[in-house]
């Protein structure tokens, strides 16, 4: 098993149509259990490079490794299933389907993947587990039943964020996750998502590793290692200069 | 994903769109009950139509065309072009090979509906549908000269009882008709319901009309005579011409000699008409308005498709970010697909299910209604053969439209990856 949680290795992108590469870049690894502070401004691809390591864009060069997988030799469908086990996903609003309880929408992946229900019902049965999730993130039983649309945005990440921690994913890729919260409830949501994301390596044996974007650079100190979009997407770089000519 | 998971959400994601997803239910369930209402009265109208006679092997008239023979003999609409002696009747009605013949004269009416003189064999031989007899709602048959026995139809139109006097006209139509003012008939019986111009008829005996004719002559009174009802007795009414004859044989089989025969006949010339042959060759002329009925109906359930459709394009730019979400959470875009593929089945299998619920109701209900005013005899039954292959027709058309916005979801799913661009 490899230590690396995802490989990129001379990985290019383009949309279909556009005549540049959207992204280009030559190498960049992140460690199991660690977690990653991706920065960078709109349009640097993020979004992109997120679909990429969730396996529904495949890059026309170049390779991808996520969990010692090499995604460009699957086909969709495990591509798919690899997502659906092994990676938790949290954006940055709209993240739950709104005719769904709180509590339906945290037990979601595990009716997605039988890997995520099996680890999810180890101590005792996913519904406990989705409850004991929610209440770590500080929801109370009275919102568990209550359809996610009635919830506040900040529930409504925090809901996401228990659905994207349910049967420990070995990665969590976050997409601006604090941008529709203010400056004081962004904070104390990163506590919990980080506290949360601590405790469930502490109880997996292996850690989870984050990936965080986020074009907010003062959230960056509160994570391991912090990666410039810019500084690592050539195709960023070949753009600013010939901006800068 | 394992499907049963994948079609729960859908159907949860359907009841949240419950409202609009509802209205085209509706829209659906209301052409296809449509199109099976029109399919069963176009059948039914077609059977009842066909089998405006059951039982009577040929139609005997003067010379025509078979189809207008039928027209006045079975249908009571137009006029004879010449009729038929008493005599022929007679060699007719006793050739070896007929079971029996009954005598139809035509040409008088009541109000607008055809008086028919016959025999009172008539009321037990004539059948209609799958061999039915006539049976009568109140009163008997014909007993005395001055009797009359009428339609379900014209006694309900015309108001009608047992008791009631009535006059007949000469001739058909309703306009400056001349009066048998003097010789009223007495009702003493009504018929039930059946679906056939029997219905629409005044049914007298032979002699009646005979004793109708005895002061006429060429077809208007003979001025200053005039026979009081209670003479006509003390003359020989019986018949010497008749307009046409039902003919029943001993053996079905011998109807091709039997018609032959008549073809042939040497005293005059008759035309023998096999009534099923002729009625199917009746039908073929008019149906034109049976297909086109048809054709519209056809025409509302595409719209009602076109309209499944239109909802769950439009309901895709909402439902933009659902996806998205399904697909962050590892469905496929074969997974997007099904699940609106099943959504567009669900609803076209539900509304189509719902309108054949509605024909059931419908039918039961405006069954007697339909027969009363239109004729139309509804079989009762949940579905006929054609009626069940017309709704998998639906449903499959449902099928393959509901294709669309999957194909479309499909597309978007791949386009969007995990973040749909709005």
């Amino acid at each position: 098993m490899s230590t690396h949680a995802i490989v990129l290795d001379d990985l290019r992108f383009r949309w279909p149509g556009q005549a540049g590469w959207c992204l280009d870049i030559p190498r960049l690894e992140v460690a199991a259990g660690e977690s990653i502070f991706l920065h960078g401004p709109s349009g640097s691809g993020k979004s992109t490079l997120l679909g990429i390591l969730g396996g529904v864009a495949l890059p026309q060069r170049g390779r991808v490794c996520v969990l010692g997988n090499e995604l460009t030799q699957m086909n969709s469908g495990a591509r798919d299933r690899l997502r659906a086990s092994h990676i938790g996903f949290l954006f940055q609003q709209f993240n739950l389907l709104p005719w769904l309880s709180a509590i339906d929408n945290v037990l979601l992946p595990c009716t997605f993947s039988p890997t995520r229900k099996a680890r999810a019902s180890v101590a005792h049965d996913v519904r406990q587990e989705a409850e004991r999730l929610l209440s770590q993130l500080d929801l109370t039983s009275s919102h568990w039943l209550k359809p996610a649309a009635e919830l506040s945005v900040g529930q409504q990440q925090r809901v996401a964020a228990a659905r994207a921690l349910i049967g420990r994913p070995e990665i969590v890729i976050a997409d601006e996750p604090t941008s529709a919260l203010d400056a004081e409830r962004q904070q104390i949501f990163i506590d919990l998502l980080l506290r949360e994301i601590s405790q469930e390596s502490s109880v997996g044996g292996g850690k989870t590793t984050l990936v965080f974007v986020s074009h907010d650079q003062r959230l960056a100190s509160r994570f391991d290692r912090t990666i410039d979009l810019c500084e690592v997407n050539r195709a960023m770089q070949a753009e600013a200069g010939m901006e800068q000519a | 994903m394992s499907p049963a998971p994948l079609m729960r959400l859908a159907a949860r994601s359907a009841w949240a769109r419950r409202l609009t997803l509802g209205v085209t239910l509706v829209a659906i369930m209301l052409s296809t009950a449509l199109l099976l209402c029109v399919e069963r009265v176009r059948a039914d109208a077609r059977q009842s139509f066909t089998q405006s006679v059951s039982g009577v092997d040929l139609v005997v008239g003067a010379r025509t065309g078979s189809v207008q023979l039928m027209l006045y003999a079975v249908f009571h609409a137009g006029a004879a072009s010449n009729n038929i002696d008493w005599k022929s009747f007679e060699i007719l009605a006793t050739h070896p090979a007929v079971d029996w013949a009954l005598p139809l004269s035509l040409g008088d009416s009541h109000r607008g509906f055809a008086v028919l003189g016959t025999t009172p064999e008539y009321f037990k031989r004539f059948s209609y549908g799958e061999h039915q007899a006539l049976a009568f709602r109140a009163g008997a048959p014909f007993a005395k000269v001055f009797d009359t026995v009428i339609g379900s139809e014209a006694a309900a139109k015309l108001g009608y009882k047992l008791g009631d006097k009535i006059t007949l006209s000469h001739g058909i139509g309703s306009a400056n008709l001349q009066e048998h003012g003097d010789k009223p008939f007495q009702v003493v019986g009504i018929l039930e319901p059946t679906g056939t111009p029997v219905d629409r008829t005044i049914h007298v005996s032979l002699e009646a009309i005979t004793a109708l004719h005895l002061d006429w002559f060429a077809g208007a009174p003979v001025k200053g005579v005039s026979i009081p009802q209670d003479l006509v007795s003390k003359f020989d009414l019986k018949p010497k011409e008749i307009t046409a004859a039902l003919v029943g044989l001993k053996r079905r089989s011998d109807v091709f000699r039997m018609q032959r025969f008549v073809n042939e006949f040497r005293g005059e010339p008759l035309l023998g008409v096999l009534p099923g042959v002729a009625l199917d060759e009746l039908w073929q002329t008019i149906g034109l308005v049976e297909r086109t009925l048809f054709a519209v109906s056809v025409l509302v359930i595409i719209v009602g498709l076109a309209g499944l459709v239109a909802t769950m394009l439009a309901s895709l730019n909402e439902r933009r970010r659902e996806l998205a979400i399904l697909r962050a959470l590892g469905a496929g875009p074969a997974d997007i697909f099904l699940m609106l593929a099943a959504e567009g089945l669900l609803v076209t299998t539900l509304g189509a299910a719902l309108g054949a619920a509605m024909l059931t109701v419908v039918s039961a209900v405006f069954a007697p209604w339909l027969l009363e005013h239109l004729g139309v005899l509804l079989v009762p039954r949940l579905l006929s053969v054609a009626e069940l292959y017309l709704l998998c027709g639906v449903i499959i058309t449902g099928m393959l439209a509901s294709l669309v916005p999957g194909w479309r979801a499909w597309r978007m799913s791949l386009a969007d990856g995990l973040t749909p661009r709005s």
